[in-house]
Order: C-alpha cells, then sequence, then structure tokens
C-alpha cells in the first residue's frame, strides 16, 4: 500500500490531531473485536438443549469420531461480538451512500416486518400447495406489478439475485434459439457493461464481442448495426447504462437486432431511473432482470440476499424455466415438472431448488403497496433529479466527461486531480474520513478514473447540499496540494488501507490455531 | 546468447540455442502493480507465436501473457509459485515465466530489439 | 409519500440550479413514443403502513404456517428453532443495510464475520477452505460440477439418484452447457453402483449424503473409485445439522463439498432466500466460486479482512471468470454463523442428537402402522417410508386434518413409478412427542 518516502505510514498527527493512545486499545465507543475462535472456550454454550443420547443402530457406521472445532460462548458474549462487529460498518441508515449502479436507497423496515409473518416466513416450500395459496397469491401478484411496470407479457421469477436473472434471460434466448432450429453464438456486448454480462454471456456458452462506446457515453449505435450478423442471438444493453445516461437510439438499436433475427436483453440494474415512467416493453426488450434490492429495496444486507425476477417479451416467455404458477378455478397452481406442463410452454430447465426468493418477494411488494405507482414513478423522477442536482453542483469543481442530463447517476473522471498527485482512490478514501462511503469508482471503464454518484430518492435537499460542500471541499484541498490528507487515508475509520497484495499473495482464508500463534508473535 | 527481443504485448524473449526464455517487461510489470499469481504453462505444452500461454494477476488485474515466439514449453519457473514478486523485483532476470524450444527463429524478426521497444514505449 | 424527503420547494428549487425547466426535461433522451403517464398503469397509489400491512396479513392468513400445526416436511428444507438473538442481530441497522464490503476500512464488521463463516464451513465440511457464500445448495452444486469440469478440463459429471431432484435439475441446465451430465437410475434407499458410470471422461461424481430420502450414504467407496479414474467427489448435503453427528465429506473423499445452509438461523421462507455453502481443498481455490475473504493489516499493522483472490470474479475477469456470480447471501450468511456461534460445538453437536432421536422415535411409531414400511435402514433426522397408496393424495388428506406430514417423493419425481407410494418424513428438535402421535393416528386414519 501507500508508503511515504520512508516506508512507514504517515502518522495520524499530521493530518488531524489525535488524543493519545488509550491503555485499552478501544476508544470510547469504539471497540477492537477479537474473533469468535479466540474468544471461545470449552464448557459454555448460548443455548440450553436437553441432554440426549443416541443408538447406533440408524446411523450406517459413519458417526462423527473426533470434534468439529467449534467454539464456545454464552449469550451475552455472542450479542456483544456481533454488536461490535456491526460498529465498523457503513450503512444507508447511518449515513448518505453514494454507490453508483448499486441504489443504496432506504430499506423500509414495514418489509421486514411482512417478510417475518409466519404464514409467510415459516411455509415451506413443498407444503401441499392448498396449504400456501396467500403465498402463491402474493407471487401473482408480485407479477402482476413487475409485469404492468415493464409492459411486458410474462416474468420468471425463481432467479436468486441479479446475475442469475441474466443467466435465466440468456439461456431462455438460447433455448428460444434452438427451437428455431439455430444455434447462433455470438453475444454484443458494450464496453461499459457490467462485468456479470460478459462472464454471465459466457456461461451461458456464448462467445462475447464487446461494442465500443462513443465520446458521448453512450453506445455506438452504428457500430453494434454493424456487429449484427447471422451468428448474433443477442445484444445485451444496460439502460439506462452505466455512465448514467439514457440509451437514446435504444428503439432503433431493438429494431435493427430483431431483423437480424437477435433477441434484445436488457440489464435492468438501472430500472430505477425509469420505473413508472417508462416501460422496458416499449422499448423493443425481449428479456430484462430487475433486482429486486436495488429498485424495490429488498436491502442489500452486505451482498445479499438478492432476487433477479426476469421479464419476457412473448416471444420468449413459453420458454421460460421451472417452475411455473397458474390459475384456474380451483386456485393457484405450481407446476414443477416437464411431465406437467401447459400446452405451448417448453422450459429450458431449472435455476434453482423451490420457487425463487419468497422472503424478497414480501419485501418487494411491501414496497410497491407503499410506494404505489405514483409513488414509484415519483421516486424515480426524485432519484434523477438528485443525481442531476450533484452534477450540476459538482461539474464546475470536479470533471464530468459526458454533458447531461443525466438519468439517476452522475459520472466523473479524474481529470479534475490531474497534476494533483491524487487518484480516485484517494480521493474516495479521504471520503470516508468525511464520514462518507465512497461512490463507485473505476467503472464504467470507458471513463479514466471513474467516480460514479448515485444519491437515490432517499436523501433531503440538505443531506444532498452538504455532501456536494464535502465534495468541493475536498476538490479544493486537492487542488491545493494538501497530499497527505489523501494520499493515505482513511485515518478515522476502524482500519486504515489495507494489504490487498498480502492477502491475495499469501491467503489466508480461515482462522486456524497456528493463524493465532503467529498472529501473537 | 542473443540480445533480447519484445513484442508490442510486452513480451520479452532471449534465445541461446534453440532455447528461449520468456518473461514480461519492467513496462508490464510496472503497469500491472504487485504481481500476486502467475499461471504458468505445463511442460510440453505447444504454442504458435502470439498464442496465449500465461496469466499474470495483481490484485486488481489479470492478464493473459502471449508467446512472443512459436515453440514448446520446456521449462516453468518454479520460484515464482511461491514468490512471484520477483516479477516486480527483477521481471527481465529472476522473474522470467519459462522457457520453451524454439520452433522458428526467423519468427524472432517480428520483434522489436530494445530500442525499438523503448520508442514503441514511447509511443503509449 | 413517507419515503420520500423532497418537497415540492426542494423539487423546484433543484430543477432551478440544473437550469431544468421542469422534470420532463431530464428525461429528454428518452423516446418521446416510450414516456407514458401514471394512466398507463392499472395499479393502486401510495398507501399507508396500516394499509399495506392489512394487505399483506390478509395473504399470510391463507396460508397454514408451519410452526401451527405438527409439521414433517423436509427434503431440503427444514424447519428448526432459531434463537431470538439471531433476528435481533441481523436487523441491526450496519448489517442489513451495507453493500458487499468493497470499501474494507468501513466494513470490517461484513469482512470478519464472513471470515469467521468461511471457518465454520470449514470445519464442519472438514475441507480446508470455504468461500463466503453462494445463492443456495442447489446452484452450489451446479456450481461445484462446473468448478469439476474446469479443474479435471473433463465434460461428464455423475449425479447419484440420491441427489434431490431440484438439485440434479439445476446442475443439468447449467453444466449440459459445458459438458455432460448422467443420472444414475432411481433405486430409492438402496446402495447404487456409481463406480459403472465412471470412466475416463468424468470430471466428478455426485453424491448426497443424507440423502433425498434420509438414508445415509458412505462416501469413502464412491471417493476411491471416482479418485481412480482421475475424477473428483463432490459431496452434497441438504441438511447441515447433520453433520454434528456424522463423518463429515472431508473425511471421507470429498473434494468439494456444496450444502445447503437454511437449517442454521435461517427460516423456512417458503424456498428462499437460503445460503449455499461451499468448501473445497486448499490447492483448488482458484477455481472458487464466488467472494473469498481473506486476513491481512492494515498500514498502522493492525489485523484486518479484506475480498481476496477478486481476479477469479466476474468484475475483473469478466468473461473468463469463473463464476458470474456477484453477490452471496450475506445476511443469511450472517444468520448462520451466529446460530452456530451460540451453538457452538455443545450445542451443535446436542442439536444433531436431539434431531436424530426425534426422527428414530417418529419412525418407530410411524413403521409399526399395518401396511407402512421403512424404506432407509440409516437416516438422520428424516427418513422415507413406503405406503400401501400413492402418497400424494395421503398428503392431502393429512393437510385437511390439520397435519403437513412430509413430502410426497412424487411431487419431486412426477415422472418415477417407483416413487409413487413414497412419502419423505422430518423430524428435527421442534418435533414434539405429541406431533407424532397425532400424524400416526392421523396416518391410520388416511390408510384405512
Amino acid at each position: 500500500m501507500t508508503m511515504n518516502a520512508t516506508g512507514r505510514p504517515t502518522a495520524i498527527e499530521t493530518v488531524f490531531a489525535q488524543p493519545q493512545p488509550t491503555i485499552s486499545g478501544d476508544r470510547g465507543l469504539d471497540h477492537e473485536e477479537p474473533l469468535l475462535f479466540e474468544l471461545g472456550r470449552a464448557g459454555v454454550a448460548g443455548v440450553d438443549l436437553p441432554p440426549t443420547e443416541v443408538s447406533e443402530a440408524r446411523l450406517a457406521g459413519l458417526r462423527r469420531q473426533g470434534a468439529i472445532g467449534l467454539p464456545g460462548l454464552s449469550e451475552p458474549e455472542i450479542v456483544r461480538h456481533y454488536v461490535r462487529l456491526s460498529r465498523m460498518n457503513y450503512a444507508i441508515d447511518s449515513g448518505l451512500y453514494p454507490l453508483g449502479s448499486c441504489t443504496m436507497k432506504h430499506n423500509p423496515r414495514l418489509n421486514e416486518k411482512m417478510a417475518r409473518l409466519p404464514g409467510f416466513g415459516d411455509l415451506h416450500p413443498l407444503q401441499p400447495q392448498q396449504t400456501a395459496q396467500g403465498a402463491l397469491a402474493l407471487i401473482a401478484e408480485l407479477m402482476r406489478w413487475l409485469t404492468t411496470l415493464t409492459g411486458m407479457p410474462a416474468v420468471a421469477m425463481s432467479p436468486k439475485a441479479g446475475a442469475h436473472g441474466e443467466l435465466c434471460g440468456l439461456l431462455t434466448i438460447r433455448a428460444a434459439m434452438a427451437a428455431r432450429g439455430e444455434n447462433r453464438k455470438r453475444i454484443l456486448v458494450p464496453s461499459s457493461a457490467h462485468g456479470t454480462n460478459p462472464a454471465t454471456a459466457a456461461l451461458a456458452g456464448f462467445t462475447v464481442d464487446e461494442v465500443p462506446a462513443k465520446g458521448d457515453g453512450h453506445v455506438d449505435a452504428d457500430a453494434l448495426k454493424a456487429m449484427l450478423g447471422p451468428d448474433v442471438a443477442a445484444i445485451m444493453l444496460t439502460n439506462p447504462n452505466t455512465c448514467g445516461l439514457f440509451e437514446r437510439r435504444i428503439r432503433e438499436m431493438a429494431e435493427w437486432a430483431h431483423q437480424a433475427g437477435a433477441y434484445f436483453y436488457c440489464d435492468g440494474a438501472n430500472f430505477n431511473a425509469i420505473a413508472g415512467r417508462v416501460r422496458p416493453g416499449d422499448l423493443g426488450i425481449d428479456a430484462m432482470h430487475i433486482n429486486l434490492h436495488k429498485t424495490f429495496s429488498t436491502p442489500h444486507g452486505g451482498g445479499g440476499p438478492g432476487a433477479g425476477p426476469v421479464v419476457l417479451s412473448a416471444a420468449l416467455a413459453p420458454f421460460a424455466p421451472l417452475p411455473l404458477l397458474m390459475q384456474d378455478d380451483k386456485g393457484f397452481r405450481l407446476i414443477e415438472s416437464r411431465e406437467d406442463l401447459p400446452a405451448g410452454t417448453q422450459p429450458f430447465g431449472r435455476m434453482c431448488a423451490f420457487h425463487g426468493q419468497m422472503g424478497m418477494f414480501v419485501r418487494a411488494l411491501a414496497y410497491m403497496l407503499s410506494h404505489g405507482a405514483d409513488g414509484i414513478r415519483q421516486a424515480s423522477e426524485d432519484a434523477v433529479l438528485a443525481a442531476n442536482y450533484i452534477l450540476a453542483s459538482l461539474k464546475g469543481t470536479l470533471s464530468a466527461p459526458f454533458e447531461g442530463p443525466c438519468m439517476h447517476e452522475a459520472l466523473f473522471d479524474d481529470a479534475f486531480l490531474a497534476g494533483t498527485g491524487v487518484t480516485t482512490l484517494d480521493f474516495a478514501k479521504a471520503m470516508i474520513d468525511e464520514g462518507y462511503h465512497p461512490m463507485t469508482m473505476y467503472f464504467p471503464l470507458v471513463v479514466h478514473g471513474a467516480m460514479l454518484i448515485e444519491p437515490t430518492e432517499s436523501e433531503s435537499k440538505e443531506s444532498l447540499d452538504r455532501f456536494i460542500a464535502v465534495m468541493r471541499g475536498l476538490a479544493e484541498e486537492a487542488k491545493a496540494g494538501n497530499h497527505a490528507r489523501f494520499a493515505e487515508a482513511p485515518y478515522l475509520a476502524p482500519r486504515r488501507r489495507l494489504d490487498e497484495t498480502r492477502a491475495a499473495r499469501k491467503p489466508i482464508l480461515r482462522w486456524t490455531p497456528q493463524v493465532l500463534s503467529e498472529a501473537a508473535k | 546468447m542473443s540480445e533480447t527481443r519484445y513484442s508490442d504485448q510486452h513480451e520479452w524473449v532471449r534465445v541461446d540455442g534453440d532455447t528461449a526464455t520468456v518473461g514480461i517487461t519492467k513496462y508490464a510489470a510496472d503497469q500491472l502493480g504487485d504481481v500476486v499469481f502467475v499461471e504458468l504453462p505445463d511442460v510440453g505444452r505447444k504454442v504458435g507465436q502470439g498464442g496465449e500461454i500465461a496469466v499474470v494477476e495483481s490484485v486488481k488485474a489479470a492478464s493473459e501473457v502471449y508467446a512472443p515466439i512459436g515453440g514448446e514449453v520446456s521449462e516453468a519457473n518454479p520460484a515464482l509459485g511461491d514468490d512471484p514478486a520477483k516479477i516486480n523485483a527483477d521481471p527481465e532476470g529472476e522473474g522470467w515465466f519459462f522457457r520453451m524450444r524454439v520452433a522458428d527463429q526467423g519468427e524472432l524478426a517480428k520483434l522489436m530489439t530494445q530500442a525499438q521497444y523503448a520508442e514503441f514505449l514511447k509511443t503509449l | 409519500m413517507r419515503y420520500l424527503p423532497l418537497t415540492q420547494n426542494d423539487r423546484g428549487a433543484m430543477l432551478g440550479a440544473i437550469g431544468a425547466p421542469d422534470i420532463d426535461a431530464l428525461f429528454r433522451d428518452v423516446p418521446r413514443a416510450a414516456v407514458v403517464g401514471r394512466e398507463a398503469f392499472s395499479l393502486p397509489d401510495h398507501q399507508g403502513e396500516l394499509e399495506v400491512e392489512r394487505a399483506l396479513a390478509r395473504l399470510a392468513s391463507k396460508n397454514i404456517a408451519a410452526g401451527s400445526v405438527p409439521f414433517f416436511c423436509g427434503a431440503g428444507a427444514y424447519r428448526h428453532h432459531v434463537p431470538a438473538s439471531v433476528d435481533h442481530l441481523i436487523q441491526r441497522s450496519e448489517f442489513l443495510t451495507s453493500y458487499t464490503p468493497y470499501q474494507p476500512e468501513i466494513a470490517q464488521g461484513t469482512l470478519q464475520y464472513l471470515y469467521e463463516f468461511q471457518t465454520q464451513v470449514a470445519l464442519l465440511t472438514g475441507m480446508e477452505v470455504a468461500n463466503a457464500s453462494l445463492y443456495d445448495g442447489s446452484t452450489a452444486t451446479a456450481e461445484a460440477v462446473l468448478m469439476a469440469q474446469r479443474l479435471t478440463r473433463r465434460p461428464k459429471a455423475v449425479l447419484s439418484s440420491g441427489l434431490h431432484p431440484h438439485y440434479a435439475e439445476t446442475t443439468e441446465t447449467l453444466a449440459a452447457l459445458s459438458g455432460e451430465v448422467v443420472r444414475a437410475p432411481l433405486r430409492p434407499a438402496s446402495a447404487e453402483d456409481l463406480a459403472d458410470l465412471i470412466d475416463s471422461e468424468t470430471a466428478c461424481v455426485v453424491v448426497q449424503s443424507p440423502d433425498v430420502f434420509g438414508l445415509i450414504r458412505d462416501l469413502r467407496p464412491i471417493a476411491e473409485a471416482a479418485h481412480a479414474k482421475g475424477a473428483l467427489l463432490i459431496a452434497v448435503v441438504t441438511e447441515v445439522v447433520s453433520l454434528g453427528l456424522l463423518e463429515s465429506p472431508g473425511a471421507t473423499g470429498a473434494d468439494i463439498v456444496a450444502a445447503e445452509g437454511q437449517s442454521i438461523g435461517n427460516g423456512l421462507n417458503f424456498g428462499g432466500p437460503y445460503v449455499g455453502l461451499f468448501a473445497t481443498r486448499e490447492r483448488f481455490i482458484r477455481q472458487m466460486p464466488g467472494r473469498l475473504v481473506g486476513e491481512t493489516v492494515d498500514t498502522d499493522g493492525r489485523r484486518g479482512f479484506v475480498l481476496t483472490l477478486s481476479t477469479r470474479e466476474q468484475h475483473i475477469r469478466r468473461e473468463k471468470a469463473t463464476s458470474n456470480i456477484c453477490t452471496n447471501s450475506g445476511l443469511c450468511c450472517l444468520a448462520f454463523t451466529i446460530h452456530l456461534a451460540l451453538l457452538g460445538e455443545e450445542g451443535f453437536t446436542g442439536l444433531a442428537r436431539i434431531n436424530h432421536a426425534r426422527a428414530a422415535a417418529l419412525a418407530g411409531k410411524l413403521n409399526s402402522i399395518p401396511g407402512v414400511s421403512l424404506v432407509t435402514p440409516s437416516f438422520f433426522n428424516e427418513f422415507t417410508l413406503r405406503l400401501p397408496k400413492p402418497a400424494a393424495p395421503v398428503v392431502d388428506a393429512l393437510a385437511a386434518r390439520g397435519i403437513l406430514g412430509g413430502v410426497p417423493a412424487s411431487r419431486l419425481l412426477p415422472h418415477e413409478a417407483e416413487a409413487r407410494d413414497l412419502l419423505i418424513v422430518a423430524a428435527t428438535e421442534t418435533t414434539t412427542s405429541e406431533d407424532g402421535d397425532a400424524f400416526r393416528a392421523a396416518l391410520t386414519e388416511c390408510l384405512s
């Protein structure tokens, strides 16, 4: 990591005044916390269970011989452990979280409460369907909202995350191609695409051709047109795109793709910018996944779980994966196997066990019912307004590579840092000291030193103004040559910069007693 | 031993008899930053000039390494597994990647001399 | 709208600062023909908390919650008691409302619990390393097969007939794209000879234990047969509590373990979200899918944790990534790791003993019903009964009597005549003796 010339990290005192060291090593509300395995001991547990002995008769001679090695801890110790760990995390509940393309918006607690109703949370996926009609009705209602909002006729509900939804969409396309007796191999993906797009295309058995971006941040539509041909299975675009721009020529591109016999897959990660105002079905899209954890705020949870339902055009709908949800006069019914298919359906397979992320479905529907069609539209407008407000307020201070207006996120590059010796990474780490989570950095790849800011609709104007003031202040500090503030930031977080090279060269991926003894040295 | 030759993909090759030693240039190593891992080819693998033959990784990037000259791999640098930092410390010496039996010495002509490579770098 | 902080005045002032006459001006790149108004959506307007809560509670009330009746369903999802502190802790804002830990300086909470989670999973499975989770057990199984194909550079995967049929279908869907998937013929609850199916093109053999019928399978001979031909053994576990009583897959020869972690810390949730556990040998880590957390130090020399070996992943490797997976099951991992921390060695092994004892007692009760026979000679907390008639209508009849009486095998294998009369029954620490008596009485009635 960045060191000064003598190879030692800059002392905090050179940048921020710092109180003297404490005896405990902790500091006020900030506590260091050992690993569970270092805290635990034998003879204690956080549960009380009746002592039970078992016979060997039914164990096929495979009873475990050795101990597992799990530490023992009481409930108060466990609670304190996790509360202390939690305090080392930044969260949307504690501050603005401008992580572009990630949509860190408010997570209503009503949604959590609803998902925990025993009638949803305590249902077994394989209990008789007549005992789960309310759950199936909820899925059907969510499907109605998703298809109505997108203007698409069908939706596959089982994908468990955005990337899983992409895979589902491409496998649907593959199956539709096969049904036509075609085996097209290429997928066109813009250079600005999120990494999951090419990774998914490869996983689904396609080769990836990169479509260049133009200087204005839009996909080069003419280049895309020229790349289309009889071996192209699909184009895979993100719209609004990862530069935060709406692809103006999207309908033309859809038309060209269809004329060439290809399908149009849209990465719906940024649907939150247009929901309630624009229907993807009106843009010529054949398949699009929706990240329920982004647009409909079923929380991110530190990296999951998510949910990635895929809306489908009429051409692709018959190929959606199992299970299928049907309704007849007896109620709702899941079609779970190929032996039981309604006429005209040819599912390509199955994405996962059971029926998808029910817990996320409940949260998403609670979000939708709370917002209503009017609120969803207002949320999109506010998100776009907030991003443009940031773009307009900061483009004189930072540097914006593209002309506005933007959609729900504002993209800057590192041109304003030229000659300061401060990198995008340094700038981001200095934001941490100011109490902010950094924006998305170095993505999209089409911009040098990218900084992608997504404020979302959840911030008040006062909150946005304060953020803008801090960003201006930092930019001025960088331009004024106050290098130390940036070069080794953060100074005030639970950790300084971490040595990622060391972590990757000699990976230590778990605790072992040896690691403990090494650390003790 | 021949003089070192360079490819526009930032590999170097040095030929001694019919054996060539291959690595990545100092420029490439500097661009990558701290190398954390290198995936080397198995001995006996045949490759044409310009074919993918190894992968070099830093924390934030993974790059393909292309064979600057065609042939059959005869030895992979055993020291890099434990200490990939050698690639940063001495890219054109101890940080060599592999050796190969050269198929056609004539292919060397398609590569740059040190002076030409230095000029080439100025254009990047 | 209670979730939107901007006032009309704010919006006007912000538009003014931007220099836009109205909000439509910001959407000017959208083709005019694609802009729709409120009337395009036949959906209701926003509602208050109370109204939303009423609407959803009405739907919830139409379902029979597992905890409200005698309950015996398993087959890949298990009802266990989750301590109150688990749900309290995972709802802390700093866990619930944070993102993937890309900024390690302000995400040590998430990174440390994931490191602890990886350690716990490695210990339970008897493997050297584990990742920070995948979506669920079924997708973890499919990813394990892809990994084996990459490691061996061979195309074929052999699936045991005891593998959960949904897992087999998920694996077929994905792994057939890059190779060939062969499913062994169904032989419910009896040994199968997988060795005959393994050849020099076989990348891996996939065996679940306890299997979908509950049978405990000895992995050692299969591991030997696979390794003799240069193939890998993938062990699948759908009920992780079994690892508290049974020998670990690592100790019996597995090269990769794919498991469903729902049983620990996570509710049934009608099938998701769950948490996929994924563990393997250290020498295979470069081919692992999913996020990995590693230990390191910060510039002050203090221990800290980071996401590592990211060059395997989609955001760097793009079309050459080991998987397209981006997210993991963060919050479900957290529930898992907290619950397992509460249990500890003593609690976890004790819980496993209780589960087995409850299942053994229940099996004894049901096996004595005339015409009913136990077809799984060994089991952990789940076993299979052969009924004297098709099981699905019997389960419906039991449901009408207020008992969720297990999963008919035909729900998972509708095309298999062999499965028609089989009923898969699970018992856990939540199953009482009274539940078992009620089940016995009702089943006797339904069969007479």
